[in-house]
């Protein structure tokens, strides 16, 4: 039998192949501290495509698509499989949207998002490397600038 | 076909070529007419939380030589901003009283959000180090009708291209037209390194430059700058720069140019640009300033629908 670093789940979603260094990043992003039931985080975990990746199990939780694709502004090599009686029964990649909607941050301090009570957004310029572009400031911001809200 | 028709005007960027061209062309128009009625019953609504002089004065002088009226205000002061009023509520409030709103604000990107929220036009007039757009049609007119032509001219910007919101404007819109470009700045008051990587995109031939020596003789146009005071959060930091560039008669003689260089100037000018210059041909700033009246009765007339 296969032996796995971090318990496995009986319903829910993994992600897994998160460049190890995000994986807390993810965490905070999908806000597992909110989460009522199990929720394992394995970091620099061998792999053999990234070396080190990370990877997040949360029990009772089913990820979509949409989710999923703001973990690819932080993590874009990431996959999520969802899990149905310790069997995975779905799996997809993440993809990074054209349009961020609320995730980040302007990290322009001029820029009238940081100043007044709206929803942030960026319209994706370019995807490898990540630029972000303000729809308000219109700054462009790459994978250092991204803070998440 | 080319349509400004309750369009908002917030970034050059949201311009094409065509369009750029087609404003020239209507602003030529306004320029040979004489006072017309085209926007009678219209109201234009002049909200200026930042100080202006030309670009507040030269839209309410063309919202009037249109038939048109004008509200607002010229100072953050006097609005509801003053009581803590949120910039959304206040344009959902000022939309109701006019038909079309010309926005100043310090904040960048305050001008999209109004776009955002009003359901009527938003002009931007400057918001912060951002945008201001028709300045950008203003200074590409002001080049097609001295220079004869917008295509592959080779322009040297000079002074403040960190926070000069009409560099970054009008380098984007010369990126259409096949232009060279030089930035000479003081090395704390360079184009930002996103703008470069925007223009490198556009396949703009850009050099970066301290100084004017050696170039100067390839420029077709220089487009000079006020370094600007208030956008300098530490007084020191603005004290190493001032006047670090001061554009004379004699300095262009002596750096040498060609014969029908052209000089611009957004205007106010401080120190960086001395008054021996005014008399000569190379000086079109103050025509420049005019031209900020055909270009925005254009912008007005074709936003408000009353001419294509």
């Amino acid at each position: 039998m296969k032996h796995l670093d971090v318990a496995a789940i009986k319903d829910g979603s993994v992600i897994d192949h998160i460049d190890s260094k995000s994986t807390l990043k993810v965490a905070d992003l999908l806000q597992i501290q909110n989460e009522e039931q199990v929720v394992l985080v394995g970091i620099n975990l061998t792999s053999k495509f990234l070396k080190k990746k990370g990877i997040i199990k949360i029990e009772g939780k089913i990820i979509d698509q949409k989710e999923a694709n703001k973990i690819a502004l932080i993590a874009p090599n990431a996959t999520v499989n969802i899990i149905k009686d310790y069997e995975v029964v779905k799996k997809f990649n993440t993809v990074i949207p054209e349009i961020i909607d609320g995730i980040v941050k302007c990290f322009n301090p001029n820029c009238v998002s940081n100043h007044n009570n709206i929803k942030t957004k960026q319209h994706v310029v370019n995807k490898n490397p990540i630029r972000l572009q303000c729809h308000y400031c219109e700054r462009i911001m790459g994978a250092k600038d991204i803070v998440l809200i | 076909m080319v349509r400004f028709k309750q369009r908002d005007i917030i970034s050059i960027r949201h311009f094409n070529k065509e369009e750029l061209l087609c404003i020239l062309d209507l602003a030529k128009q306004m320029e040979q007419m004489d006072n017309t009625e085209l926007l009678k019953g219209k109201v234009l609504a002049s909200l200026f939380f930042e100080p202006s002089t030309r670009t507040r004065l030269s839209f309410e002088s063309s919202m009037k030589r249109l038939g048109g009226s004008v509200i607002g205000f010229a100072e953050s002061g006097v609005s509801s901003a003053a009581k803590g009023e949120s910039l959304s509520d206040s344009i959902k409030i000022v939309e109701g009283y006019c038909d079309i709103i010309v926005l100043r604000h310090y904040l960048e990107g305050s001008a999209q959000l109004a776009a955002d929220v009003a359901t009527i036009p938003v002009i931007n007039a400057g918001d912060g180090a951002n945008q201001h757009p028709t300045q950008t049609f203003l200074d590409l007119y002001t080049i097609q009708k001295t220079k004869g032509t917008l295509e592959g001219l080779t322009i040297g910007f000079l002074g403040d291209l960190k926070y000069g919101r009409t560099v970054h404007s009008l380098a984007y819109a010369l990126s259409h037209f096949g232009a060279e470009m030089y930035f000479v700045s003081p090395p704390s008051l360079q184009l930002p390194n996103d703008f470069i990587d925007v223009l490198k995109d556009r396949k703009v031939k850009c050099h970066e430059n301290e100084s004017l020596r050696g170039i100067s003789r390839r420029l077709d146009v220089i487009y000079c700058t006020r370094i600007q005071k208030e956008r300098f959060a530490d007084p020191v930091e603005f004290e190493k720069v001032r006047g670090i560039y001061r554009l004379s008669r004699a300095m262009l003689e002596e750096v040498g140019i060609k014969n029908d260089l052209k000089v611009l100037h957004p205007l106010p000018r401080v120190d960086e640009m001395d008054d021996s210059l005014d008399a000569t041909d190379f000086a079109v700033y103050f025509h420049q300033a005019r031209n900020g009246v055909p270009v925005r009765k254009a912008i007005l007339a074709a936003v408000l629908g009353a001419i294509a």
